[in-house]
């Protein structure tokens, strides 16, 4: 029990931004599972970590009412800028999300209560492991429900093509939006257990480096399900704890593993859970049911 | 002021020749290669390895050229080539690119670290000479005309050599040209080698200019090509080259009225605005892909 213990405590860090990321990862998954590119999801936690973090520092705010706020803001500003640019499709759109987060970087840099390049730093120390892997539970559940229900049908539909779904009488654009402004929400959560996880937060943290990798978490991990995206944050987050010896050659590990996944696997990691499953209904040739 | 234009043109340059790689490989395959930083910056360690070997700088450019061509052929091997047999969708491609650019940074970081290097004293031409007034080095001067040069060189190997028409073909079509007859697989190896060779030479050259090549210098020219292309018309060449001189020009004008800090900002504003008034940018000819 000891041991146990130890490796908690040496760990805890490392646990908590799991469940961090593997929030972060389900927010990029709604878009990706609606098949739109977006990059925007490291600026809409960026957003809530500023503002709830603000707001428990300067405004006193209790801290479940300023995470919330947080998450509104960014779910907040996502609406209007959804509202815009899934007026584009594909690596346009993934340019103009990108923009965006780029354009919160700066802005966080020219605000001055935000701390500037040098961070915003003394943030109280609120998160518990458990608020995050209770939040963790929740978002996937929801998340898990959505893809079953009409709403997830619908977003099924739209990706797999979009013009038959809007032949079928589905709002496209509405949806798509939905499943935008959902996803910064949950970012949006995220970055706000996230800043008072980690005492301190940076403008880099939120920029092109972070949207990229919250990416990666979901498209290795795998989009057919919500267990993919989790499975994909867990890899990325643990791998570099698991390779502190090696630190120098960590970067090659991951590489190596991002091509060798999307090369061999391309459903994500997720498929390597579905295996079985297909195999034993493959001997049966129940294969079109499943 | 001439000044200032000088250097907007020199930086222009560079970007118009880093954005150049990027364009040709999005307009001939779709995939945005998110590799070619690192293929930049493999091209400023290469050509400061060869010097460090007693190469002249000159001809360091074009082992620079030769040796980013030949890993953005291995690049397409490796990460894109399997994918493509399946049909992946792009985003996949993009994917994979990322994976091999932090083998790449990595590895340029094993043997150099990732601290700032010089090139070798006294391997450079330090000269500087003045034209009406205007001091101008000597340096930056080839640089810009080489950047010209090579622009000028590839639109004419687009437009009027035969490996461009089947570029153009591939482009258009991949079924279709490859029924026509076209070594669909030599093209798209020409592809890569070239899209890599000029992101190498725009490596070396930025990196002779700044004498600090550095592993991570290729990062946020990614952000500005991105810019660039968009603004100029996604996968058109002659864009790439007119939006590399607006964003350079833009971004000197905007130090006027914008604290350097926020220069940043210029190239993600233009780029968004443009996303949202004129998507195919200015000289995009082909329909956006839009609802």
């Amino acid at each position: 029990m000891d041991g146990l213990q130890q490796f908690f405590d040496a760990y805890q860090t490392t646990i908590g931004f799991i469940g961090l990321n593997a929030m972060l990862a389900l927010s990029v998954w709604l878009t990706l599972y609606t098949g739109q590119l977006t990059l925007g999801n490291a600026a809409f936690a960026g957003i809530a970590a500023y503002g709830s973090a603000l707001l428990t520092m300067k405004a006193g705010y209790p801290f479940p009412l300023a995470l919330a706020c947080g998450a509104l803001l960014a779910a907040a500003v996502s609406l209007p800028l959804g509202a815009t640019v899934f007026r584009l499709r594909g690596v346009y759109l993934a340019i103009a999300t990108l923009a965006f987060g780029e354009v919160v970087r700066v802005a966080i840099l020219a605000i001055p209560i935000t701390g500037r390049g040098q961070g915003l730093v003394g943030i109280p120390p609120k998160t518990e492991l458990w608020h995050i892997f209770a939040s963790l539970l929740v978002i996937a559940y929801v998340c898990a429900r959505l893809r079953i229900s009409t709403v997830g049908r619908a977003w099924a539909a739209i990706r797999e093509d979009e013009l038959a779904a809007a032949s079928q009488g589905i709002p496209v654009r509405r949806y798509k939006l939905a499943a935008f402004v959902l996803g910064a929400l949950i970012a949006g959560w995220a970055g706000g257990l996230g800043a008072h996880f980690d005492f301190a937060i940076q403008p880099d943290e939120f920029g092109f480096a972070r949207a990229v990798q919250i990416l990666v978490f979901a498209v290795v991990g795998g989009i057919p399900n919500v267990f993919g995206p989790i499975l994909g944050a867990l890899l990325f987050t643990a791998l570099p704890a698991v390779l502190q010896p090696l630190q120098e050659y960590r970067d090659i590990f991951q590489g190596v593993i991002l091509v060798l996944v999307i090369v061999y696997l391309p459903r994500g990691l997720a498929t390597l859970l579905e295996l079985r499953r297909t195999a034993r209904l493959r001997t049966v040739g129940a294969e079109d049911v499943a | 002021m001439a000044d200032q234009i000088y250097n907007a043109v020199f930086i222009g340059s560079i970007y118009a020749l880093f954005a150049l790689g990027f364009t040709l490989v999005f307009s001939v395959l779709d995939i945005l290669n998110l590799a070619h930083p690192a293929l930049f910056t493999l091209g400023a360690f290469t050509a400061l390895f060869a010097m460090q070997q007693g190469v002249p700088a000159a001809l360091a450019v074009l082992v620079a050229f030769v040796v980013c061509g030949a890993a953005g052929v291995i690049l397409d091997r490796v990460a894109f080539a399997p994918l493509r047999r399946r049909n992946a969708p792009p985003l996949s491609a993009m994917i994979s690119s990322i994976g091999v650019s932090l083998i790449l940074i990595r590895l340029i970081q094993l043997q150099y670290g990732p601290d700032l290097q010089a090139y070798p004293a006294g391997a450079l031409p330090a000269a500087v000479f003045s034209v009406g007034g205007l001091e101008l080095d000597t340096l930056r001067t080839v640089i810009i005309g080489l950047a010209i040069g090579l622009m000028l060189a590839l639109t004419y190997l687009v437009r009027s050599t035969r490996l461009g028409r089947e570029l153009r073909a591939l482009a258009e079509n991949p079924r279709a040209a490859r029924l026509l007859g076209i070594d669909v697989d030599r093209a798209i190896a020409a592809t890569f080698f070239l899209s890599a060779g000029l992101g190498g030479i725009a490596g070396a050259l930025y990196g002779f200019a700044t004498n600090s090549p550095f592993s991570q210098m290729g990062q946020s020219f990614e952000l500005k090509a991105f810019s660039v292309m968009i603004v100029g018309g996604m996968g058109s060449i002659p864009g790439a080259v007119l939006g590399a001189y607006l964003l350079s020009f833009g971004e000197i004008a905007s130090l006027t009225f914008l604290p350097s800090e926020l220069r940043d900002a210029f190239a993600f504003g233009l780029l968004f605005v443009v996303l949202l008034v004129r998507p195919r940018g200015i000289l995009g000819q082909r329909d956006v892909d839009r609802v």
